[in-house]
C-alpha cells in the first residue's frame, strides 16, 4: 500500500520537473511571441532583426555568466548581494592597469580574475570558516567594493579602452569558410550544439528507459527539442547575416556547458548539492563543506570579475556606477530558473533560460520604449508570479 | 484532601502505533505523584493529552480535574485551570531578562504598554520562592541550566498554578542542582501545590514521591504507595515482559578484536568546562554485536560522534585502534578511510538529503566508488544502487525515488546501504531501529546479523533494552558519559542493566 502511494508520488514529481523546465522554456518563447506581435504591430519593426538577437547576447551575457556562479552560491544555500560591486571593481582595476598602467592587454585579463578570485576567496572565508551569514558578510562586501571603485577611479569616467580590449565584449568570431555573407563558421558551430543538444538528451532517454525510469512521452521529447533546434537555428541563421558569432556568446555558451557538466557529472558539483540539500548529513558522510562553500565564493569572485571586463569593454569606459543593480537581475535569474532558496537544488540550464526571461523583458520593453518605472514593476512581478508558480506546484504535489 | 486528577482509560493512537492503551492515573491534591517507566513507554504522550496538546477529541477515555470533567482543546485551556507543564527542552528566550521570560505572553500590562516597576516587583517576589538570586533584568543565557529550570518553575508560580508537571526536570542538572530543585518541590507541597514528576532517576523518585505510578508499553502498570517504595520493585514494574521470539537466530562467533578505544575523553562544545565522556574505553571483535546501553542524555551518541570524526564535542583526548593499528579519525573523512561508518540516530536530519533520489543518497559518501577522475558514471551509480535495493530489501519502485517518500524503515536500509558502500570495518549504529514498524526491524536485524556474518564489527547503541538483550554479544551500560559495566549475553537482564544504570 505505502509502496504504491510512493510509486504515483514518484512519477508525479518526475513530471513536475518536466513541467517546470519546460513551463520556463514556454515562458521564454511566450514572451518572445508577445514582443515579435506588439513590436511589429505598434513601431512596424523586426523585434527578431539580426541586429537585435546580437545585442541581446551583448546586453545579457554578463547575467549569464554570474548566474552561473551564482547558482552553485545558492545551491550550496548562500547569496551573494556583491557581485555588481565586484564586478564594476573589476572593471576599475581592468581601466586602471590598461589605460594607467599601459599592461599589454593579455596580462591584464587573467590578471583581473585573479583580483575576482581574491575577492571571492576574502569573502567565502568569513562565510565557510567563520559562520558569518553570507548574506551579511557580501552586503558589507557590495559596500567596500562599490567604494573601493569610486576610490580607484576618483569618481571619474575612465576610457576609451584600446580595439584589442573591446574585442572582449564587441568582437565577433571570424568566418573560418571565408564565406563571411553569411558567417557559415556561426550557421556551423550552431547546428552542431543543437544537433548534440538532441544527441546528448537522447541518449540520457535511452538510458533511463533502459533502467525503467519514469519518461516524459517521447513526443513531448521531440516537441521540446525541435523547438530548442529550431530556435537555435533561426539565431544561428540571423546572427550570420548580421557579423557572426559574438565573442561573449562564445565565452558564455562554453561556460555554460561547462558548469551544466560540472553541477550534473562530477562529484564536487554532486557534494555542493548535497550540502544545500542537509549541511549536517553531508558534512557527516564526509563531505568537506567548509572548503566547498569557500570555494563556491572563489569561483563567484571570478565570474563577476569576468562579467565585469565585459561590461566596460562594451561601454567602452570604467565608471564608477558600473554594476550597480546588476546582482538582482542575477538573483532573480537563479530564481526565475527554479533554485530554491533553502539551496539544494537549481540547474543550470533553468537560470540560463531565467536570465534571458529577464533579458528579453528589459530589451523588449526598452524597445517599446516603456519607462524604466514600469519596466521594474513588470520585471519585479514576473520574478514574484515565477516563485509562486514554483511553491504552487510544490504544495500540489 | 481529595482526588485532583483522575485520567480514566485513556488511549491515544497514531498513524500505525498505539501509544496508549488505557491508562489510569490518579493523583492526589498535595501529593508529589512520580511517573515513571522507559523511554517511549508513553509517559509524555500521557502528560501532553492531559495538558491539551492533544485536544479532547483526540484521544479516547475521561480526564476528571479538580472535580469536573475537562475537556481541553489546547494547551491554553489547561494552564487557565493551573495545569503547567516544564518540558525537558526548557522553554525559555535566551536573549530576553528574567522577567520578560517569567511574563511572556502573560505580560504584566495595560492596554499593550508593559509596567515595568510592577513586573520587576513581581518577578523579585517568584525570584524569592523559588530561591534564585538573580537581578531580574539578568538575560537567561547568563544562567547555568538549573537556574534556568527554577526560572520555568517560577513561571509557572506566576500562572497560578495547581498541577505542576516537570518532564524529567533533573535530567542534564549536576547533583547539587538537582537536589535543590527536589527541595523546591518538597516547599511548593508544603504550599498545596500538586506535582507530577517524570523522572528516570529512581533514587530522586524514591526521595520525593508519595505515590509513583509505573507505565510500560502505553499501558499503567501499578502504581506503587509511599510505603511500599523500592528500588527493585520499580524496576520489576518497569521491564516486566516477555521476550518472545522477536529476534532472528545467529550463530555467533566473534573473531579477534577489531576496534579498540582508549581513554576516551570528551568536553561539551559549548561549556568547555563539561565533561561529557569521561574516561571510555572499549573494543569490539570481528563479527561480533557489541550493545551501548544507556538512558537518553547518558552520552552514547556524543560518544559515537566524537569517535566518528570528532563530530561532537571539543578536548577530544584518546586512542583508536581498528584491526591493531592505531588511526587517524580526526575528520570525517579519515574516520571513514580508516574503516569506520556511523548510522545517526536521527536519519531524517542527519543520515539523509531527503530532497534527492536513493541512488544519490548511496553514493554520498563515497562518490569516489563511482567516479573516475571526478566525473560521476551514471550507469554504476545506478548499478550500485540496484544491487543494494535487492540485498537490503529496499521497497521501491525505483532507485530514483526521492528518499522523502519511503518509509522509515527503508529510508534506515538507505542510509545502511550508504555506509556499507563504504565498505566499513566497524559499523556504530545508533539507535538503528527507532520510529521503525515491527516487520521493518525484524528485516534491520537480521541485515545486522549478516553484517557480523561477513566480519564486520558492529557496535549498537540503544533505549530499548529488549533489543539489546536479543541482538547481541556483550552490552557496555553507559551512565553520564562513563561506561558503568560490562555484561555478557548470558550475564545481561533488563533488570541487571536498570541497576547498574540507576545506582551508578
Amino acid at each position: 500500500m505505502t509502496d504504491q502511494t510512493a510509486g504515483t508520488t514518484g512519477k508525479t514529481s518526475g513530471m513536475n520537473v518536466n513541467l517546470r523546465e519546460n513551463g520556463m522554456l514556454m515562458a521564454l518563447v511566450a514572451i518572445v511571441v508577445f514582443f515579435v506581435i506588439v513590436v511589429r504591430a505598434m513601431l512596424g519593426v523586426d523585434f527578431l532583426s539580426a541586429q537585435n538577437i546580437t545585442n541581446l547576447f551583448l546586453q545579457n551575457s554578463y547575467v549569464v555568466i554570474m548566474a552561473l556562479g551564482m547558482l552553485l552560491v545558492i545551491v550550496a544555500g548562500h547569496i551573494d548581494l556583491s557581485v555588481g560591486s565586484v564586478a564594476g571593481f573589476a572593471g576599475a582595476v581592468a581601466a586602471v592597469l590598461v589605460l594607467d598602467w599601459h599592461w599589454p592587454v593579455w596580462a591584464v585579463i587573467p590578471a583581473v580574475l585573479v583580483v575576482g578570485l581574491v575577492i571571492g576567496g576574502a569573502q567565502g572565508y568569513w562565510v565557510a570558516y567563520w559562520r558569518i551569514p553570507s548574506f551579511i558578510v557580501t552586503l558589507a562586501g557590495m559596500l567596500v567594493f562599490r567604494g573601493l571603485t569610486m576610490w580607484l577611479l576618483g569618481g571619474q569616467n575612465i576610457g576609451p579602452f584600446p580595439k584589442s580590449f573591446q574585442l572582449l565584449s564587441t568582437g565577433f568570431v571570424p568566418d573560418v569558410f571565408g564565406v563571411d555573407k553569411p558567417n557559415m563558421t556561426a550557421i556551423v558551430v550552431i547546428a552542431l550544439a543543437a544537433a548534440a543538444i538532441i544527441w546528448i538528451g537522447w541518449r540520457a532517454r535511452q538510458r533511463n528507459e533502459a533502467y525503467g525510469t519514469a519518461q516524459e512521452p517521447v513526443g513531448v521529447f521531440w516537441i521540446r527539442n525541435l523547438i530548442v533546434a529550431g530556435a537555435l537555428m533561426f539565431v544561428g541563421y540571423k546572427l550570420a547575416s548580421f557579423r557572426g558569432l559574438p565573442n561573449v556568446l562564445v565565452v558564455m555558451a562554453v561556460l555554460t556547458v561547462l558548469y551544466a557538466f560540472f553541477t550534473e557529472a562530477t562529484t564536487t558539483g554532486r557534494r555542493i548539492y548535497a550540502i544545500g540539500g542537509n549541511l549536517k548529513a553531508a558534512k557527516l558522510s564526509g563531505i568537506n563543506t567548509e572548503m566547498l562553500t569557500f570555494l563556491t565564493f572563489v569561483n563567484m569572485g571570478v565570474l563577476a570579475a569576468l562579467a565585469g571586463m565585459i561590461v566596460t569593454a562594451r561601454l567602452n569606459s570604467a565608471t564608477p556606477k558600473a554594476g550597480v543593480g546588476f546582482e538582482l537581475d542575477v538573483i532573480a535569474a537563479v530564481f526565475i530558473g527554479g533554485a530554491s532558496m533553502s539551496g539544494g537544488s537549481g540547474k543550470i540550464v533553468g537560470v540560463v533560460v531565467g536570465a534571458f526571461i529577464m533579458g528579453v523583458m528589459n530589451n523588449g520593453m526598452s524597445i517599446l520604449g516603456i519607462g524604466i518605472d514600469y519596466q521594474q514593476v513588470i520585471k519585479g512581478l514576473v520574478l514574484l508570479a515565477a516563485v509562486i508558480f514554483d511553491v504552487y506546484n510544490k504544495s500540489k504535489s | 484532601m481529595g482526588t485532583i486528577l483522575e485520567m480514566r482509560a485513556i488511549s491515544k493512537t497514531f498513524p500505525g502505533v498505539r501509544a496508549l492503551d488505557h491508562v489510569n492515573l490518579s493523583v492526589q491534591e498535595g501529593e508529589i505523584h512520580a511517573l515513571v517507566g522507559e523511554n517511549g513507554a508513553g509517559k509524555s504522550t500521557l502528560m501532553k493529552v492531559l495538558s491539551g496538546v492533544y485536544p479532547h477529541g483526540t484521544y479516547d477515555g475521561e480526564i476528571h480535574y479538580s472535580g469536573a470533567e475537562a475537556k481541553f482543546a489546547g494547551i491554553h485551556d489547561s494552564e487557565a485551570k493551573g495545569i503547567i507543564i516544564i518540558h525537558q527542552e526548557l522553554a525559555l528566550v535566551p536573549l530576553l531578562s528574567i522577567a520578560e521570560n517569567l511574563f511572556l505572553g502573560n505580560e504584566v500590562a495595560q492596554g499593550g504598554v508593559i509596567n515595568w516597576p510592577e513586573t520587576y516587583k513581581r518577578t523579585e517576589t517568584l525570584l524569592a520562592k523559588v530561591g534564585l538570586h538573580e537581578p531580574p533584568t539578568a538575560t537567561v543565557d547568563t544562567l547555568g541550566v538549573g537556574k534556568q529550570q527554577l526560572i520555568e518553575i517560577a513561571k509557572a508560580l506566576a500562572k497560578d498554578v495547581r498541577l505542576l508537571i516537570l518532564d524529567e526536570p533533573t535530567a542534564a542538572l549536576q547533583e547539587n542542582d538537582s537536589q535543590k530543585l527536589l527541595d523546591l518541590l518538597l516547599e511548593l507541597k508544603a504550599q498545596g501545590i500538586t506535582s507530577i514528576l517524570i523522572s528516570h532517576k529512581l533514587n530522586e523518585v524514591s526521595r520525593v514521591a508519595d505515590n509513583i505510578t509505573v507505565i510500560r508499553d502505553g499501558s499503567t502498570v501499578s502504581t506503587i504507595p509511599r510505603a511500599e517504595i523500592t528500588e527493585d520493585r520499580i524496576i520489576r514494574d518497569m521491564v516486566g515482559r516477555d521476550m518472545a521470539h522477536r529476534y532472528p537466530e545467529r550463530d555467533r562467533h566473534p573473531g579477534e578484536v577489531s576496534m579498540v578505544v582508549k581513554d576516551w575523553n570528551v568536553f561539551h562544545p559549548e561549556h568547555k568546562d563539561r565533561q561529557v565522556i569521561k574516561n571510555v574505553n572499549f573494543n569490539v571483535r570481528k563479527g561480533e554485536i557489541v550493545g551501548i546501553a544507556g538512558l537518553m542524555g547518558s552520552g552514547r551518541t556524543e560518544l559515537a560522534m566524537s569517535l566518528f570524526g570528532r563530530s561532537y564535542g571539543r578536548g577530544i583526548s584518546g586512542e583508536i585502534t581498528i584491526g591493531g593499528k592505531p588511526v587517524d579519525c580526526s575528520t570525517v573523512v579519515k574516520a571513514v578511510d580508516s574503516g569506520l561508518a556511523y548510522v545517526t540516530e536521527d536519519r531524517k536530519a542527519l543520515g539523509l538529503v531527503l530532497d534527492e533520489p536513493i541512488q544519490w543518497n548511496i553514493s554520498l559518501a563515497n562518490l569516489a566508488g563511482i567516479a573516475v577522475n571526478g566525473v560521476i558514471n551514471r550507469m554504476k551509480e545506478q548499478d550500485v544502487a540496484e544491487r543494494y535495493r535487492k540485498a537490503m530489501n529496499i521497497r521501491t519502485p525505483s532507485v530514483f525515488q526521492k528518499v522523502v517518500n519511503l518509509s522509515g524503515g527503508n529510508q534506515q536500509k538507505v542510509v545502511l546501504s550508504k555506509w556499507l558502500f563504504t565498505d566499513p570495518q566497524v559499523l556504530i549504529l545508533d539507535e538503528p531501529t527507532r520510529g521503525i514498524d515491527v516487520g521493518a526491524k525484524f528485516e534491520i536485524y537480521g541485515l545486522m546479523n549478516r553484517l557480523a556474518d561477513e566480519g564486520r564489527a558492529v557496535v549498537m547503541i540503544s533505549s530499548e533494552m529488549p533489543e539489546l538483550l536479543g541482538m547481541c554479544d556483550r552490552i557496555y551500560v553507559m551512565n553520564e558519559g562513563e561506561l558503568v559495566g560490562e555484561l555478557t549475553a548470558a550475564e545481561a537482564s533488563q533488570e541487571r542493566i536498570m541497576s547498574l544504570i540507576v545506582t551508578h
